[in-house]
């Protein structure tokens, strides 16, 4: 009895929460909207339409991510090399990035007249890019595959960092090849994480807006883009209705399906210190892999985002001669003009104030998304017949269509949407389903008899829980301390529809910038920019390098 | 204890997310391209003892579609920012509270298309379709002068527009078109452009930013629709000094749409009075002359004189297109619908 009390109580943050800001404006919103005018034929058409490229753009972009993202998990969580925490943290920051400056980057890069296309029309001597880049479907899987690898490293990496290593050793000493070890042991090890982090990735892909919007060109419609369309510039809410309730209704069987696939309990293994795992490259082979990932990895994530500081630096002149070449010379002068209010507008923005409003949201999202997602991992860790049933439903903020929930806030809340505590609980709805999924693998693996072993040594369970709990888990609550991070900083959606014009956060102030003309507003978005991502990589180092007093380094 | 802590903070913060703005606050609910200066904005408030709260709402649709949700419990006192384009799907869902406001007198009549004075002109502007002037001329062609000209061979993937299913400027220009060229001739122009190598993006940002040739993103397309005030922002905003606009606009017959943005007292606002003042305060010659270097529109007023870089770089077309705000209405989707299906589909 006391211990389904127990378990009810420790589900009780995150379901009040997620009951709160979640299921009741949802559900307010679609019973508000769904009428049977929505069912017209044409509408039917349309959705199906919509579901079918949302689901084959999302399952190509997921099988992209997990190619490029399980090496990269090998990499980071078997080898040490210089700059190894660089650029971990480097493939978590396009993470939080607004899709708008993303778009931006990738166009300095790889647009008709980005880097590589002038490069290649003067290299080949051609007269048109030949690269069509921008506006075809392998943009969308770019970006995709750009934005999410990250998870894939982390919930893998993890996973794989705490490996027992002697396992793999046991199954080569006994005969297996190294293709038989990975397939008989390491996989199997491995498959609570990979699905988690599958899931993950597909439902951001299936969701995906932005990215499909900007970069894709309007031939692309997702079931998200479609809503939006229909919500915010038709004004057809029945139909924006029946979109989302589509996409609510897919969310959960793909929830329903990856609880089924996780149902079989994974072994209990003594995991092991993360970096005990942790070593250079001897081998020619381990080195010309680790060189050759490192590489690969810096291309993907610090080539685009160059773009973005460079761009920041760069005045240009008004272009003489058109597709001539712009005169540029280096200059701070856009980072100067943020702090000038030219035009004495009510709405202008300092810089630091932007920054430290950010930092302020993202900290609170974090403790919250944190303080609430530890006792349900716990619980779902261990699951009873309530968890079982409440699992599939955690996850469906992930794949709720954001425009239909922004509108169930606004009919929901109404003028408590402009308090300056709206923002970051909007964020920790995002954050929550995250960083849940991230630590229930990790309790996961923590085996029982480890927690008997302490408290048959005398310690108290707080005391247990710090020395059994807290070095196995501690890897992925960071990481997922760094979603939470970086999803409130990157945010920009719900941050718009609900922060009242004084509180504005940088990817707000940087779509300030990007909605007017001016070649000072670019640079000051481009600076803007500039100032995010150093902040974001800076956070992100920090929280990595978190130990708690008294702790091992595990 | 410490894990204590984590349960009891989320209903903290829950109680206090409950406290409630303070009292003694007009709210206006505006676009997201509003701006005032902030001593415009002082005079009202220190004159009247109010405090300006302002909400930022998306675009015109947007804001519109959040106002009409909330009709029940309003989030704000005044809407503004309404267009032509929505006019007249705002007073058919009746969120709008009559105010025939004493200053509408000054106001040019063309202007007022409420005749029951509901949603009142404030501003005005066009949409037209920008030009690189250093492309044009290191290329050698001369600029394309009206909509038709747009079809020629030497203008073949030079212009980049916006989807109207996603963007204003998008739909404004689409509604000229329909202007121009009837229903459903305009159909048969945008094929034809369509044939001639046109580019389609999701909104103005990416047109302006990504793929326009003359702003900071030195895209590949030398024509943009934008606004007729965009040359002039250029050279306010340019790195640089500039004695010319490096942008002109397209001010051939109907190569513009006109749109004028309305505002309006929100039905159910327990701040009528000050919400009147408001109004004729936004009518009135101080806050029409802070329009134009704020959102770079032009102000209905007559009376209010334009800034020296407006005279001096503006350009005007003389005879913008337009169509009665009951035939958008009611054609809207439609044409949407039709476009989608002939340019991208």
């Amino acid at each position: 009895m006391k211990k389904v009390f127990l378990r009810s109580v420790s589900w009780l943050p995150a379901l009040l929460f997620l009951g709160g800001f979640f299921f009741y404006p949802f559900g307010r919103i679609l019973s508000l909207s769904l009428d049977s005018s929505a069912l017209a034929p044409a509408n039917l058409e349309r959705s199906a339409s919509a579901l079918g490229f949302t689901l084959y753009q999302a399952l190509l972009s997921t099988i992209l991510t997990l190619l490029t993202g399980l090496p990269a998990a090998w990499l980071f969580a078997r080898f040490e090399f210089r700059g190894r925490s660089l650029l971990r943290a480097m493939t978590a920051v396009p993470f939080m990035l607004p899709t708008v400056v993303v778009a931006a980057a990738f166009n300095a890069l790889l647009g008709p007249r980005g880097w590589l296309n002038l490069s290649l029309m003067a290299l080949l001597d051609l007269d048109t890019p030949p690269l069509a880049f921008v506006g075809s479907l392998g943009a969308i899987l770019l970006a995709h595959v750009f934005y999410n690898t990250t998870i894939v490293i982390r919930l893998v990496g993890n996973a794989l960092a705490h490996l027992d290593p002697r396992l793999v050793q046991a199954a080569r000493s006994l005969g297996g090849g190294p293709f038989d070890a990975m397939r008989r042991v390491t996989l199997p090890l491995l498959r609570p994480s990979l699905l988690a982090a599958a899931l993950l990735v597909f439902l951001f892909d299936f969701t995906s807006f932005g990215v499909v919007l900007l970069l894709g060109g309007p031939q692309f419609a997702t079931l998200e883009v479609e809503t939006y369309i229909q919500a915010m510039h038709l004004l057809d809410l029945p139909f924006a209705a029946l979109l989302s309730a589509i996409q609510l209704g897919c969310t959960l069987l793909f929830s329903l399906l990856y609880s089924r696939l996780s149902a079989r309990r994974g072994v209990l293994l003594s995991p092991r210190p993360a970096d005990s795992n942790l070593r250079r490259a001897k081998s020619l082979p381990a080195r010309l892999f680790v060189a050759g990932m490192a590489l690969l990895l810096a291309g993907m994530f610090v080539l685009p985002l160059l773009a973005l500081p460079l761009r920041s630096v760069t005045v240009l002149d008004a272009p003489p001669g058109g597709s001539a070449g712009p005169g540029t010379g280096a200059s701070a002068a856009y980072y100067r003009e943020l702090f000038i209010n030219r035009q004495d507008s009510v709405f202008y923005v300092p810089p630091i104030q932007a920054a430290v409003n950010s930092l302020i949201y993202a900290g609170l999202t974090v403790l919250l998304s944190l303080g609430m997602a530890f006792p349900a991992a716990a619980a779902l860790s261990r699951p009873g017949r309530l968890e079982r049933l409440l699992d599939p439903f955690l996850l469906l903020p992930l794949g709720a269509s954001a425009v239909t929930l922004g509108l169930g806030f606004l009919v929901s809340f109404g003028k408590y949407l402009a308090s300056p505590w709206m923002p970051p609980l909007a964020h920790t709805l995002i954050a929550l389903p995250f960083v849940i999924r991230t630590l229930q693998p990790a309790l996961a693996s923590i085996p029982d008899r480890l927690r008997q072993a302490a408290a048959a040594l005398g310690a108290s369970p707080r005391r247990a829980w710090l020395a059994v709990d807290w070095p196995i888990i501690r890897r992925a609550a960071l990481a997922g301390a760094v979603f939470a991070f970086t999803v409130s900083l990157g945010e920009f959606g719900a941050t718009a529809l609900v922060t009242r014009p004084e509180y504005p956060t940088l990817p707000v102030a940087i779509y300030r910038f990007l909605s007017l003309p001016g070649g000072v507003h670019y640079g000051q978005a481009m600076a803007m920019a500039t100032l995010l991502l150093l902040l974001t990589t800076a956070g992100i180092l920090l929280i990595e390098r978190l130990r708690l007093p008294g702790m091992e380094e595990f | 204890m410490k894990r204590l802590a984590f349960y009891i903070l989320p209903a903290v913060l829950f109680l206090a997310a409950c406290t409630p703005p303070q009292p003694a606050a007009l709210t206006i609910m505006t676009t997201d391209s509003f701006s005032i200066s902030e001593s415009v904005a002082a005079a009202f408030e220190q004159a009247n003892g109010v405090t300006l709260v302002f909400l930022h709402s998306g675009d015109a649709g947007a804001m519109l579609n959040k106002a009409i949700l909330t009709r029940a419990a309003p989030l704000a006192d005044i809407i503004y920012g309404v267009d032509n384009t929505f006019l007249s799907r705002a007073l058919e869902a009746d969120i709008i509270e009559p105010y025939p406001s004493p200053l509408l007198a000054e106001v040019s009549p063309e202007f007022a298309l409420d005749p029951a004075s509901r949603l009142l002109p404030v501003d005005y502007g066009d949409v037209c379709i920008n030009y690189d002037k250093a492309w044009f001329a290191a290329n050698s062609l001369p600029v394309p002068g009206s909509l038709e000209d747009l079809l020629q061979p030497e203008y073949n993937g030079l212009l980049v527009v916006e989807n109207p299913a996603t963007s204003s400027p998008g739909l404004a220009f689409l509604l000229a078109t329909v202007a121009h060229f009837g229903d459903p001739g305009y159909l048969e122009f945008w094929a034809a452009l369509r044939a001639n190598g046109l580019v389609v993006v999701d909104g103005w940002d990416t047109a302006y930013f990504t793929n326009f040739s003359a702003s900071s993103g030195q895209g590949a397309q030398p024509l943009v629709v934008s606004y007729g005030s965009s040359p002039v922002v250029e050279v306010i905003y340019a790195a640089g000094p500039l004695t010319e606009a490096p942008t002109g606009s397209i001010l051939g017959p109907d190569a513009c749409f006109r749109q004028v943005e309305f505002a309006g007292i929100l039905r159910g606002t327990a701040n009528r009075a000050m919400a009147e003042k408001f109004l004729d305060f936004m009518l009135g010659v101080q806050f029409q002359e802070d329009l134009p270097l704020q959102m770079f529109v032009y102000p209905v007023n007559p009376q209010a004189a334009l800034p020296e870089v407006f005279v001096q770089f503006s350009e005007i077309p003389s005879q913008p297109a337009s169509l009665p705000p009951e035939a958008i209405a009611a054609n809207r989707e439609a044409w949407i619908a039709a476009w989608t299906e002939t340019v991208l589909r």
